[in-house]
C-alpha cells in the first residue's frame, strides 16, 4: 500500500523549505529511502514531531514504506512519553538525538533511529498512522487511520481548495495534529511546497519567512485568528497570500464575519472548515464566496462525504433549523481507537459512518451550523436543553455562572446572585419546572490556562 | 503610579515572575511567555498605557528591555 510513493515524479520542484534550504522532491526521496532502509520493514515507530525537516522526512518515509508512525509532539513530558512507550511497545523511535535513551542505529540531521526490544503484537494491514485527539497530555487513546482514509481525505481537500503544484503553505500548527498534518499531506501529494517552521505567528521571524518564500496559504485554529486580529491582520502586507483556512473549533459568528470582511478587502479567500481526527481531518468546508453570508456556518460536506442529522429517537431530521446529532459518512471515517498495542490488529469498527458527538442544524439553503457538543445537551422533562446556551443566557444577564448536570437535573454553578433570583430567571427563560434546577454557589469558575471552562472540576 | 512601576507590574502579573527576574526576561525564555502569554502581555500593556500598538511592534516585542524601547514610539517613557 503506502502513500507518497510517486512523489519523486515532481523531481527538482521544491518540496520543503526549512532552515534556509530548499529540498527538492528528488532529494526528499533519497532521504526517505535511507530512513526506510534503516527501519527495515513494517512495524510501529514512535515519531517525535516538530516542524523541522528530519521529522517530516521520517513521516514521509514511514508512510511510503508501510511503516506505521505514532505521532508525538516534542513538547510531551518525559514521564508521559515513557508511559506511552510501555503501552504501545514501538520497535523504533525516530527522535531528536538524545530525546530518550536507547541504542541509536541511524542518524540524520539531528534525528536518530532508536531500536528497542518490544513485545509481540499484530498490525492490521490497513493501519497507516496513529494520531491523538488530546494534544500533548499523554492520553493513551489514539485514532487508527488507514491508507485509504488519508488518501481519500487528502483528495477531497485538494479538490475543494484547488491545491496545485504552485501552492506554498507555511506551517502554523504541529504536524502531530491532524489539521497540521492534512496541510502537509495535501501539498506533498500535489507536488506543492511546504515552508516548515516552528516560529509562532507572534514573532517577526514568521512573517519574514512568509514574505521571503512567498507563502500563499496557512491554516489556523480559532485562537490563531484571535492572535491575527490582535496583530491587525488587515494591515499586514502579504501579496503572495492566496487563501487562509480555519478549523479546530468554532470561530464564532462575529470573528468569522470580521475575517470574511478583512479577507475580501485583502483579496484573499477565507475557507472555514470542520473536522475531527476521527474523520482523518476534514468533514466540511464553507466555500469562500459564501463566507460572509453564512458566517458561523461550517458549510457543506466535503466532496465524497455526506452529512445527516438524527433526532433523539434515531430518526433522520429533514427540516431546517431543527437540531440533531451530526452523522458523517465517507471513506475518511477512521478505523476506530486504540488504547494500546493490543488494539492495533483491530479491523474497521466504524465502517464509514461517524457519530460526531456534535449537535447541528441546517439552514434553508442546506448549510450546516454546529449548536454544541452532544454531551452539553440534557433532556429535561422531554425537552432538549443546550447547556452552552444556558451559560450564555446567564452571563448575558450578569450572572457569573456555568451549568452542568444530568438529564432532568440541571446544576447551576454561580459566583454571584441569590438562589431565588437565579432560579426565577432560568424558569422564566426556559419555561421548565423549578424542580429541574439546583443552584450551587462557588468562589470562581474553574478554567484552564487557555481560558476553557473545566466542567469536570465543578462539584 | 509611575510608568516603570506600571510596566513592571504588568510583566509580574502576566508571567507570575518576581521583579528581579524582569531585566533578563525574553520571549520564550520562560514557559509563561509563549504566544498566549504574549497576547495577554500586549493586551495588558495597551490597556494600562491606553495605546494601540502596531503589528510590527507587537511581533518585534522580544524582551522586557526591547519593550521599553518600543513604547517610546507611543510616547510612553518607562
Amino acid at each position: 500500500m503506502g502513500i507518497f510513493n510517486d512523489i519523486e515524479k515532481y523531481q527538482n520542484r521544491p518540496a520543503i523549505i526549512s532552515g534556509g534550504k530548499e529540498i527538492s522532491y528528488e532529494t526528499l526521496t533519497e532521504h526517505t529511502e535511507k530512513i526506510a532502509k534503516a527501519v527495515g520493514g513494517r512495524c510501529l515507530v514512535f515519531l517525535v514531531c516538530s516542524n523541522i525537516y528530519p521529522a517530516l522526512a521520517g513521516y514521509v518515509s514511514f508512510l511510503q514504506n508501510d511503516i506505521v508512525p505514532l505521532m508525538i509532539n516534542h513538547t510531551m513530558k518525559k514521564e508521559m512519553f515513557e508511559r506511552l512507550v510501555e503501552t504501545y511497545q514501538p520497535r523504533y523511535i525516530w527522535q531528536p538525538v538524545g530525546f530518550s535513551n536507547g541504542k541509536s542505529i541511524y542518524e540524520f540531521e539531528g534525528y536518530e533511529l532508536v531500536r528497542r526490544s518490544c513485545t509481540e503484537y499484530l498490525l492490521d494491514d490497513e493501519l497507516a498512522l496513529l494520531l491523538t485527539t488530546s494534544g500533548s497530555t499523554g492520553s493513551p487513546k489514539y485514532v487508527r487511520q488507514s491508507y485509504k482514509n488519508i488518501l481519500s481525505n487528502s483528495n477531497s481537500i485538494i479538490d475543494y481548495l484547488d491545491i496545485n503544484s504552485n501552492d506554498r503553505a507555511i506551517t502554523t500548527l504541529p504536524m502531530s495534529y491532524t489539521y497540521g498534518l492534512s496541510i502537509i499531506n495535501t501539498h506533498l501529494l500535489q507536488g506543492a511546497s511546504i515552508i516548515l517552521t516552528e516560529e509562532p505567528i507572534m514573532q517577526k521571524a514568521f512573517w519574514e519567512l512568509c514574505r521571503k518564500y512567498k507563502a500563499n496559504n496557512f491554516g489556523g485554529v480559532p485562537y490563531t485568528y484571535e492572535m491575527l486580529k490582535k496583530l491587525h491582520f488587515s494591515k499586514i502586507d502579504l501579496p503572495s497570500l492566496r487563501y487562509i483556512t480555519q478549523a479546530g473549533g468554532k470561530l464564532g459568528k462575529e470573528l468569522h464575519s470580521e475575517f470574511a470582511e478583512i479577507c475580501r478587502n485583502k483579496g484573499i479567500k477565507l475557507i472555514v472548515m470542520y473536522g475531527q481526527t476521527e474523520a482523518t481531518a476534514r468533514m466540511s468546508w464553507l466555500p469562500w464566496e459564501k463566507t460572509k453570508e453564512k458566517s458561523g456556518s461550517i458549510g457543506i460536506a466535503i466532496p465524497g462525504g455526506k452529512f445527516s442529522l438524527i433526532d433523539v429517537n434515531g430518526e433522520v431530521i429533514t427540516a431546517s433549523h431543527v437540531t440533531g446529532e451530526l452523522i458523517y459518512q465517507g471513506d475518511n471515517v477512521t478505523l476506530g481507537y486504540a488504547m494500546s498495542c493490543n488494539d492495533l490488529a483491530l479491523p474497521d469498527e466504524h465502517k464509514g459512518v461517524l457519530e460526531t458527538g456534535d449537535m447541528a442544524y441546517i439552514d434553508n439553503d442546506g448549510y450546516y451550523y454546529i449548536a454544541g457538543r452532544k454531551k452539553r445537551f440534557l433532556k429535561v422533562y422531554g425537552n432538549r436543553l443546550n447547556l452552552d446556551e444556558m451559560d450564555t443566557m446567564l452571563q448575558a444577564a450578569g450572572y457569573e455562572a456555568v451549568t452542568s448536570g444530568e438529564d432532568n437535573h440541571v446544576k447551576i454553578y454561580a459566583v454571584n446572585g441569590t438562589e431565588e433570583e437565579i432560579i426565577g430567571f432560568v424558569i422564566e427563560k426556559t419555561g421548565l419546572s423549578k424542580n429541574a434546577f439546583q443552584v450551587i454557589k462557588i468562589q470562581q469558575i474553574p478554567r484552564s490556562e487557555s481560558g476553557k471552562i473545566l466542567y469536570t472540576e465543578l462539584k | 503610579m509611575n510608568n516603570l512601576k506600571k510596566y513592571n507590574e504588568i510583566f509580574m502579573k502576566v508571567f507570575s515572575v518576581e521583579e528581579k527576574a524582569l531585566e533578563e526576561l525574553e520571549y520564550q525564555g520562560i514557559d509563561e511567555w509563549d504566544s498566549v502569554g504574549h497576547m495577554e502581555l500586549i493586551a495588558e500593556l495597551e490597556d494600562g498605557f491606553d495605546i494601540m500598538m502596531d503589528t510590527d511592534d507587537i511581533i518585534d516585542f522580544s524582551s522586557y528591555k526591547k519593550g521599553i524601547e518600543l513604547l517610546k514610539k507611543y510616547e510612553v517613557e518607562v
